[in-house]
């Protein structure tokens, strides 16, 4: 007995010997991609592995970086939030990679930044999100809610004339903010109670019937109703074919959906969504050259003549981009000198604007509202003027009125209170 | 598993090695991750922490064994006592944050500011002395097992129709956690903790200590459960999975020692769970999921039930396995679970336990065959 | 040369049907707005034609609506598109049929389709072809929003030439609806409105009578109230059916999801954790012959269910045969291993198709709904789903009480060495039967990917539920399920209102937890010495 636990040791040992094997030699830098492979999230997540590998190999093919090569160190956190800490600590100590791309999900977000924080790391998040952080060690090249929300709802206020709102939302953080955040907006401009209505589903809800019934009743008061979906994934595809089915077009009760993008749409028979709308930063429809080039690599590189591209991988795009411009600036991968050179740094996005990087570590973006066409794809009907930029803390709710996030010297804080002027959390030590 | 084994002594041969061994590999792991960095033998604090992780599965695939192997109750759901202890964990965690949380609220923790909630829900109330968080890791748990044990055994349920049950269970929990109105965090959970007892959680002499707290308990839950199997109360529990009408004939009350056992069983899952949240740094809804249950399942089934170390031996390969998949070929590691799981039922009935005990021939106990 | 003169007369017959179609000239500022990339710019374009509503304008305000205007982005020349399946198009200026171009289509959005629709509306109310002025007038009454009722003069004018009867009370019902907004109305005028209305009676016309019950006059309010009082009490009682027949929908897909596992489990008491995968399989069977057939969805859907069945019920027999007849009397390990299998069944779905859910098209007979009465109406792929969940039903009862096969599997699983004493060949059974439980999982699959997403995780979403179907009705009782399934989709609808939908999940999970711990062989126990194990 005690013979088979002495070798059931030494086979622990040697076990342990996998977590530590040996550092890669220096002439490379090391990029570390974190996005699910496996698991539920991949539906959505393991495309953006794709692109940043593209993306990586492009970089190399120019020359590198600072003189050496990118290399990617990809990992699976495998939808698991738990394994998302433990991946991320892996490529921060381990592997010691210069920036980590990754996370999709608020909660793996929410789990990793710990991390970060803890061990200094850089990530780039590439997921219109809730808000309500700032982080120090993450860039948000996702959207703020007031770079998708606020402008959709204006859209459907003054250029649709809806005055009746039906807030649809899976039961998440994101939608529970944006719909707190709606619902402020809404009273401001003089909606009443009545006129707004609200409700919850569990993930990946497949029986609508009761709710689009709902919808229905409620949309014939004989005020113009709209639905702002923040559905998530898996719970569309049901949502909008009951929606057809009970014979609600987009004419009558428009939906504006804040999570359904093209790659949601590929997995999709269209016809029961023509026409309604969505709300993102980009559409791959852009009719843009620097797009265009961008898609035509993205086939070419995946060897898939099909593959469409959407808005978080912009997001990569734009952050890969920033990056690289921040690093060459700073002359160096320390994560403390890219930070302090990456505010203001700019870079075009696919679009034909600008994104910048603030100083909450937020960027600008401009708001697209397309409607989609029966082939998935999106065709824009309304843009901002100009570049939004994104606010971390939104004004619109009670607890973070009067916060805001800057990074530069004189703050140097993620959330600092304008009045009492006072870094609130455990940065205040 | 009609294998049974007579007069066991409580301190016999392999629970000394056991104990031994384990106590030894936690040391030595101690000891190799306080090595000066750079050194060929130091061992990164990820890793460790990692380990401790492991540990903590390893001490809910014991609490698992001891209802699956010795009562014969295949639990579908015991990732619910485990989640319950997190989440008691998790809540003391959160309340210990205190103003440190981004809104700088003393009182409420930041995801109830965002949802503007003005005071603290009760049962939010006091946790943030951590005796009393103690006693809730222990009694919620507890409770709920007492509750579900005694409405599902007094009534008979069993078998299959007890494994579904205590599946529908802890999906039914994992949907409850997930609304945002019961205020314990939605989906996003509790995350982002700071101190535990006034000590910093993000530090590595933190990180050690966990593990080694993590190794003492489980060498004490074995010891618990070694003391339990060994007992009358473990005679009869192998008596009630082999015949349980037999017992009930011969006079015992079959429920009360189901539901004793049920109960220890989820106290140490939820320990366990109280255990793994400083660690990971995160609690939420997902835990409760049934596929993390039928994972802890095929755990002690590939290390061989019955036999508590074969649970132990068996959580930290799946894991290992699971870490090492993720990394080399994601895409393969759910082929490889799920060969697991086909491969240990058809072909390794008592698991890696059972094949070290036949090839080392450890017959240092008299068996006997039970051919009913 | 008959192919020539195939292409000659094709040529001829062309030219003939486009020189009917005058060729005109547009202005260079509307050609601009129109071939413009972004479609804010169809505004100006739409404001220009609507200025002049020519017989041509309209034309092309139509096949605008309907996306059929293509531009060349070089040129700015303007083409029409055949139809939405052709590859031809049309040139504008001179009515020259080009095929085969890459043109950028001049996309409007639904705000501007609705005002083109506006724009039209009157024009097409006057029309002369009768069905056109039906559907208009149908559309103004029906449509959720409010399009622009045209104004009181123009719909009298309308009112006075029409001499179709139902088109004619349809046009008084507008009136009706404009009047009682109309502040200038008398009180006569009022109840005579509201009788229409309250004869009418779809949601707006609720609204409006709503509207009227605080009107100065008392006469007109009391007659606006009772009205409305009568609409809002048929529009319960609708609604109370309603629900009644979305939990008889949510509960026949339960039923169909779950009918296959009570022939494993009931039947054989096997636990087969991957029945949920055999759903996806047949679901994605369906995908397949839809690639494979793309021009007929209907006959691919058909053809699916055969096909659905001998997929699901082969991969079901060789988990039979390879993994459950090893474990025969050990029901949980057999849940463990069909664990691993569905495991595997998922992953491999994943790898070979992407992890991404495939879009399942709904073939036209299935889109829609059916006006049962006034304010009720059901959908029908829904009505579909239950009847065919009937149907299936019904074939699996024939099947086990009237054929050789069913009489066997009857036979074994009540006691299986008498049974094998008698010159049953158990194993044979075993699998048959194991087949039919995963042929009718993938039948299952069928139905649900016309209602949900067709992806690797469309078996997971549903094997609890089916358990608890299973579970809940009795195993063992084919005819349990049937009441258990439909149970539960009525009682989960009747508290999705009063709860939320994520709350009467937990509510019915619980209950049912509840009502297993009293009654564990559920609704409808099996009796008898079969029942003893």
């Amino acid at each position: 007995m005690k013979y088979s636990f002495t070798k059931l040791a030494l086979a622990a040992m040697f076990s342990l010997n996998v977590f530590c094997s040996v550092q890669a030699a220096d002439d490379t830098i090391k990029v570390g991609i974190m996005h699910s492979l496996s698991g539920t999230m991949a539906i959505s997540e393991a495309s953006l592995k794709d692109e940043m590998l593209m993306l990586i190999d492009e970089q190399n093919k120019k020359g590198g970086l600072l003189g050496k090569k990118l290399e990617a160190v990809v990992v699976d956190p495998a939808s698991d939030w738990p394994l998302f800490a433990e991946k991320s600590r892996e490529l921060l100590t381990k592997d010691k990679v210069a920036v980590v791309f990754g996370c999709w999900t608020s909660v793996s977000r929410k789990a990793v930044l710990p991390v970060f924080e803890e061990l200094n790391g850089l990530l780039f998040y590439p997921v219109q999100y809730e808000g309500e952080e700032s982080s120090r060690n993450i860039i948000y090249t996702g959207a703020a809610p007031n770079q998708q929300s606020i402008p959709a709802i204006d859209y459907l206020m003054k250029d649709i004339g809806v005055k009746r709102w039906f807030l649809a939302g899976t039961d998440y953080v994101f939608p529970r903010t944006a719909n707190k955040i709606i619902e402020a907006y809404l009273k401001q401009h003089g909606v009443a109670d009545e006129d707004i209505m609200i409700n919850y589903t569990p993930f990946g809800h497949s029986d609508w019937q009761s709710i689009v019934s709902e919808i229905k009743a409620f949309g014939s008061a004989g005020k113009k109703t709209a639905v702002v979906s923040t559905l998530n994934g898996d719970a569309n595809v049901p949502f909008y074919k009951e929606l057809a089915n009970q014979g609600i077009s987009a004419a009558d009760i428009p939906v504006m959906a804040f999570s359904v993008g093209e790659e949601e749409l590929s997995g999709i028979d269209t016809t029961p969504l023509e026409g309604h709308l969505a709300a993102w930063n980009y559409f791959q429809s852009v009719d843009n050259k620097d797009n265009a080039e961008f898609i035509k690599q993205f086939r070419a590189f995946t060897k898939n003549p099909k593959r469409v591209t959407n808005d978080p991988m912009e997001a990569h795009y734009i952050g890969f981009n920033l990056w690289v411009k921040a690093v060459e600036k700073a002359g160096s991968t320390d994560v403390n000198k890219v930070l302090d050179a990456i505010v203001g740094v700019k870079t075009p996005n696919l679009t034909g604007g600008m994104a910048e990087v603030l100083p909450n570590h937020h960027i600008t973006k401009p708001v697209l509202i397309g409607e989609i066409q029966s082939d998935g794809q999106f065709q824009v009907v309304w843009e901002t003027e100009q570049e939004v930029k994104g606010d971390a803390w939104s004004d619109y709710l009670e607890g973070s009125k009067d916060l805001i996030s800057d990074w530069t010297a004189p703050v140097k804080c993620g959330n600092f209170n304008v009045k009492t002027k006072k870094c609130l959390g455990s940065q205040s030590k | 598993m009609n294998e049974l084994t007579v007069q066991e002594k409580f301190l016999s041969g392999e629970t000394k090695s056991f104990i031994l061994v384990t106590a030894l590999l936690g040391a030595v792991v101690v000891m190799l991750s306080l090595m000066p960095e750079g050194s060929f033998i130091h061992l990164p604090v990820y890793v460790v922490n990692l380990l401790g992780k492991y540990v903590t599965y390893a001490i809910l695939a014991l609490s698992v064994d001891l209802v699956w192997g010795y009562l014969g109750i295949l639990t579908l759901g015991h990732c619910v006592f485990f989640a319950l202890g997190g989440y008691v964990m998790g809540m003391y965690l959160t309340r210990s944050i205190g103003a440190q949380g981004v809104y700088g609220d003393p009182l409420l923790p930041d995801f109830m500011v965002f949802l503007n909630w003005h005071e603290l829900p009760w049962y939010w109330q006091g946790l943030q002395y951590f005796p009393l968080a103690a006693l809730l890791i222990i009694c919620v748990p507890a409770l709920l097992a007492y509750v579900f044990g005694r409405l599902a055994f007094f009534s008979r349920v069993s078998g299959v129709y007890l494994s579904i049950i205590t599946q529908a269970l802890t999906y039914a929990m994992m949907l409850a956690f997930f609304l945002n109105e019961l205020g314990f965090g939605g989906n996003n959970g509790l995350t982002d903790f700071k101190t535990l007892l006034g000590f910093s959680l993000q530090t590595d002499g933190m990180r050690i200590l966990l593990f080694a707290l993590s190794v003492v308990t489980l060498c004490l839950c074995y010891l618990l459960c070694r003391s339990v199997v060994v007992s009358k109360l473990g005679r009869l529990c192998i008596a009630v999975r082999d015949a349980e009408n037999r017992v009930r004939f011969i006079g015992y009350r079959v429920e009360n020692i189901k539901l004793l056992i049920f109960v220890l069983s989820a106290v140490i899952a939820g320990i366990a769970g109280a255990l793994y949240v400083p660690q990971v740094g995160i609690i939420n809804p997902s835990e409760f999921s049934p596929v993390n249950s039928i994972e802890i399942i095929v755990c002690v089934a590939l290390g061989g039930r019955g036999r508590l170390y074969g649970a132990v031996i068996g959580a930290f390969l799946v894991h290992i396995a699971k870490t090492m998949f993720t990394n080399l070929m994601p895409e393969f590691w759910l082929f490889a679970l799920g060969a697991l799981f086909v491969l240990v039922t058809l072909f390794l009935k008592d698991g890696v336990a059972g094949l070290l005990c036949v090839h080392l021939k450890t017959g240092s106990t008299e068996t006997l065959t039970d051919k009913a | 040369m008959r192919k020539a003169f195939c292409m000659l007369a094709a040529v001829l017959l062309m030219s003939t049907a486009y020189a009917g179609e005058p060729n005109y000239e547009l202005s260079e500022s509307l050609k601009a707005s129109l071939a413009d990339s972004k479609v804010k710019s169809r505004d100006q374009a739409i404001a220009m034609l609507a200025e002049d509503l020519s017989e041509q304008h309209i034309s092309l305000l139509g096949k605008l609506k309907s996306g059929l205007v293509y531009a060349d982005a070089a040129t700015s020349e303007i083409y029409i598109r055949e139809d939405a399946a052709s590859d031809c198009y049309i040139r504008l200026a001179d009515a020259q049929q080009i095929c085969g171009i890459k043109l950028r289509r001049s996309g409007v959005s639904t705000l501007q389709k609705k005002k083109i629709e506006a724009l039209l509306l009157s024009s097409s109310l006057s029309s002369s072809d009768p069905e056109k002025r039906a559907a208009a007038v149908k559309n103004l009454l029906e449509s959720e929003a409010q399009s622009e009722i045209p104004s009181e003069q123009i719909l009298e004018q309308i009112i006075s030439k029409e001499n179709r009867r139902d088109i004619y009370l349809n046009l008084k019902v507008a009136m009706a609806l404009i009047k009682s907004a109309d502040e200038k109305t008398g009180p006569q005028e009022l109840i005579d409105c509201i009788d229409i209305l309250e004869d009418y009676g779809n949601a707006r016309c609720i609204s409006a009578l709503a509207a009227l019950k605080n009107h100065p006059n008392p006469e007109v309010a009391s007659h606006a109230a009772s009205a409305a009082a009568n609409l809002e009490f048929k529009q319960e009682v609708a609604d109370f059916f309603e629900k009644i027949f979305f939990g008889l929908s949510l509960g026949s897909v339960l039923v169909l999801a779950a009918v296959g596992l009570a022939i494993t489990f009931g039947v054989m008491g096997v636990i087969n954790m991957a029945h949920g995968e055999l759903i996806m399989l047949g679901a994605y069977t369906v995908w397949g012959l839809q690639q494979l057939m793309p021009q007929s969805l209907s006959t691919a859907l058909f053809l699916s269910i055969p096909c659905a069945f001998m997929v699901s019920a082969s991969v079901g027999m060789l988990i039979e045969h390879l993994v459950i007849r090893h474990l025969s009397g050990r029901p949980l390990e057999t849940l463990l291993a069909t664990f691993g299998i569905s495991l595997i069944l998922q992953q491999l779905v994943r790898t070979l198709f992407s992890p991404l859910n495939r879009a399942v098209a709904t073939p036209e007979f299935l889109q829609g709904s059916v006006q049962i009465a006034d304010n009720l109406s059901i959908t029908c792929n829904r009505l579909s789903i239950i009847f065919f969940c009937l149907f299936v039903f019904a074939v699996i009862l024939l099947v086990m009480k009237k054929t050789r096969l069913g009489l066997e599997v009857r036979a074994v699983s009540q006691n299986r060495p008498i049974a094998r004493a008698m010159g049953i060949r158990a194993q044979r059974v075993d699998l048959m039967t194991f087949g039919l439980g995963s042929g009718i999982a993938g039948v299952a699959g069928v139905a649900l990917s016309q209602i949900t997403n067709v992806g690797p995780n469309l078996g997971q979403s549903y094997i609890i539920d089916s358990f608890m179907v299973v579970v809940f009705g009795g195993s063992g009782n084919l005819f349990g399920t049937l009441a258990g399934g439909f149970i539960m989709g009525i009682a989960n609808k009747l508290l999705e209102p009063v709860s939320g939908a994520m709350l009467s999940k937990i509510i019915i999970l619980i209950a049912l937890i509840l009502f297993i711990q009293k009654h564990p062989r559920g609704l409808f126990p099996q009796r008898g010495r079969a029942a003893e194990d």
